[in-house]
């Protein structure tokens, strides 16, 4: 629980969900209409809590991750819950990934401006896909912090305020923070999964 | 009847020269549709890779649209024939051709089969591919190519993207191949070559519909090969479409690889110095759909590529394919 409201915790599989939803002998992310299948299947669980969601796509499991999959999947999930027509709010971290999937998932990203929190098998949290030198740097401010308002990142950060709060919004606006609107306050993803 | 002659050696650059032969028998001008009863003379074959092997298919099913199954001669060599047998060509062959000839069975080669020559015709097929080739490529590509793993996950998702075009792009199905050899008089080290193939609609009629009015006079077979592979343009407005074949190209260039595309009347490559393949040719004898060849040669080294007198190749992609 944080200030933000109760959030919900939704942990996808990505590759049992292929089994699932796709195709039962075949475990690889592969092709556009298994990415389709799979970011429907997610997007209908998190329009159906109709809560805060923080979602967290695990590619544990997953060895070989194309491009097609990985843009109908990640990149559309993103597009779709940065808008304004969202069915509810919700946030996203990819799990577990490593060599096999990172250059994918960033090169997909990257191309069309769009950036996720990462927890990599490594376990170094980090953004992926476009993310500027001041985003990151701001991004893992907030991640240190958990939790803060704009002075006290900026603080951290030796940067002033109004170009600090610039750089949170915009991280909030891509869906890599969680912010609240009154005191404006900005969350770091990975700490909204433990409970307490 | 006419008559085709496979020539000794059949890859990507030789294939023309069948092509040449199919549409002089052609009296319409096509691509060879016309040409009535063709006899694909293969008795002097002694060396061919996957996508001479695909290329042969190919050419009996343009052929056999005229209405007459062509005729297919098989090679003297038995080694050739051997390794057709091991590669499943005479299965897919026998739905094209009438074949004639003497003994078509598999023994054994210094060649190591990857993938069969499989048809590409649905989604599904991409699946299966994957599944069947994704831990055998591994093996290869860090046992036998001496790549780092992390690298050689890549290559299953370049199979994936490159058999995808075929169904997101051809309109049509395909078929996929490949293969692992020694390639010691050309290269002197060992490759993998990927050969993939439709008769479908081709770039130019893929791109004609979004992007033929902007190019006006100069839309042509090479311009719109030009547009996908350089410019990485498709015919989807989904901006999220078209980076399969650009990562493919980053991939191959990271390798110091060669992926050449043929579509209709043209060819692009990216040519590394190993090479001398120009990067692009048009005017070619028209021929249906695309063909795409990829060859991967076994990690270089930076002293390799730098070697004046070795043939290793140098790094591509930094300036263009120009």
């Amino acid at each position: 629980m944080s200030d933000l409201g109760p959030v919900v915790p939704l942990r996808f599989d990505l590759s049992d969900l292929v089994r699932k939803s796709v195709a039962t002998l075949y475990s690889h992310l592969v092709t556009r209409p298994t990415g389709q299948a799979l970011r429907l299947g997610i997007e209908s669980q998190i329009t159906e809590l109709g809560a805060v969601c923080l979602t967290v796509l695990d590619f544990s499991e997953v060895v070989v991750l194309d491009y097609s999959c990985a843009e109908e999947t990640i990149a559309k999930l993103i597009q779709r819950f940065q808008r304004e027509d969202r069915p509810t709010e919700a946030f996203f971290i990819v799990r577990g990934i490593d060599d096999r999937h990172r250059e994918t998932i960033e090169a997909v990203l990257g191309r069309q401006g769009l950036a996720i929190a990462a927890e990599p098998a490594d376990g170094r949290a980090t953004v992926i896909g476009q993310v500027s030198e001041r985003e990151m740097a701001a991004w893992q401010a907030l991640e240190e912090l958990g939790r803060a308002q704009v002075p006290a990142i900026a603080a951290k950060l030796g940067a002033a305020d109004a170009d600090v709060e610039e750089v949170l919004e915009e991280l909030a606006r891509r869906r890599v923070v969680a912010r609240m609107a009154t005191p404006r306050t900005y969350f770091a993803l990975r700490p909204l999964l433990t409970p307490g | 009847m006419n008559v085709i002659a496979v020539p000794a050696t059949l890859d990507d650059r030789s294939f023309d020269q069948m092509l040449a032969a199919l549409h002089r028998g052609d009296p319409k001008g096509g691509a060879g549709e016309a040409a009535g009863r063709v006899l694909v003379d293969a008795r002097k074959l002694r060396w061919v890779d996957p996508y001479g092997m695909l290329g042969l298919l190919a050419i009996g099913a343009v052929a056999a649209r005229g209405g007459e199954k062509p005729r297919f001669q098989i090679p003297e060599s038995a080694d050739v024939v051997s390794y057709l047998a091991r590669m499943a060509f005479f299965d897919h062959a026998a739905e094209v051709y009438d074949i004639h000839g003497g003994s078509r069975r598999a023994g054994d080669s210094g060649s190591e089969v990857l993938l069969e020559i499989t048809p590409v015709q649905s989604h599904m097929d991409v699946h299966r591919i994957v599944d069947r080739v994704n831990e055998r490529a591994l093996a290869i590509l860090t046992k036998q190519l001496d790549y780092p793993l992390k690298e050689a996950f890549q290559f299953s998702v370049m199979l994936s993207e490159v058999c995808q075009n075929i169904i997101d792009h051809a309109e049509a199905g395909g078929w996929v191949a490949t293969q692992t050899y020694n390639w010691s008089r050309r290269l002197g080290r060992k490759v993998v070559s990927i050969a993939v193939m439709d008769l479908g609609i081709g770039f130019y009629g893929s791109l004609a519909s979004e992007h033929a009015a902007r190019y006006g006079d100069r839309w042509s077979h090479a311009s719109a090969l030009e547009a996908a592979f350089i410019h990485g343009l498709t015919r989807f407005h989904d901006p999220g479409r078209g980076q399969g074949l650009q990562q493919i190209r980053k991939q191959v260039g990271r390798w110091n690889g060669k992926i050449s595309i043929r579509s209709g009347t043209a060819r692009i490559a990216d040519v590394p110095a190993w090479d001398d393949a120009p990067p692009l040719e048009e005017d070619l004898p028209r021929f249906p759909g695309a063909q795409i060849a990829i060859i991967i040669p076994s990690r270089m080294t930076e002293e390799d590529a730098k070697s004046p007198t070795s043939r290793a190749a140098a790094p591509v992609g930094k300036g263009g394919t120009r």
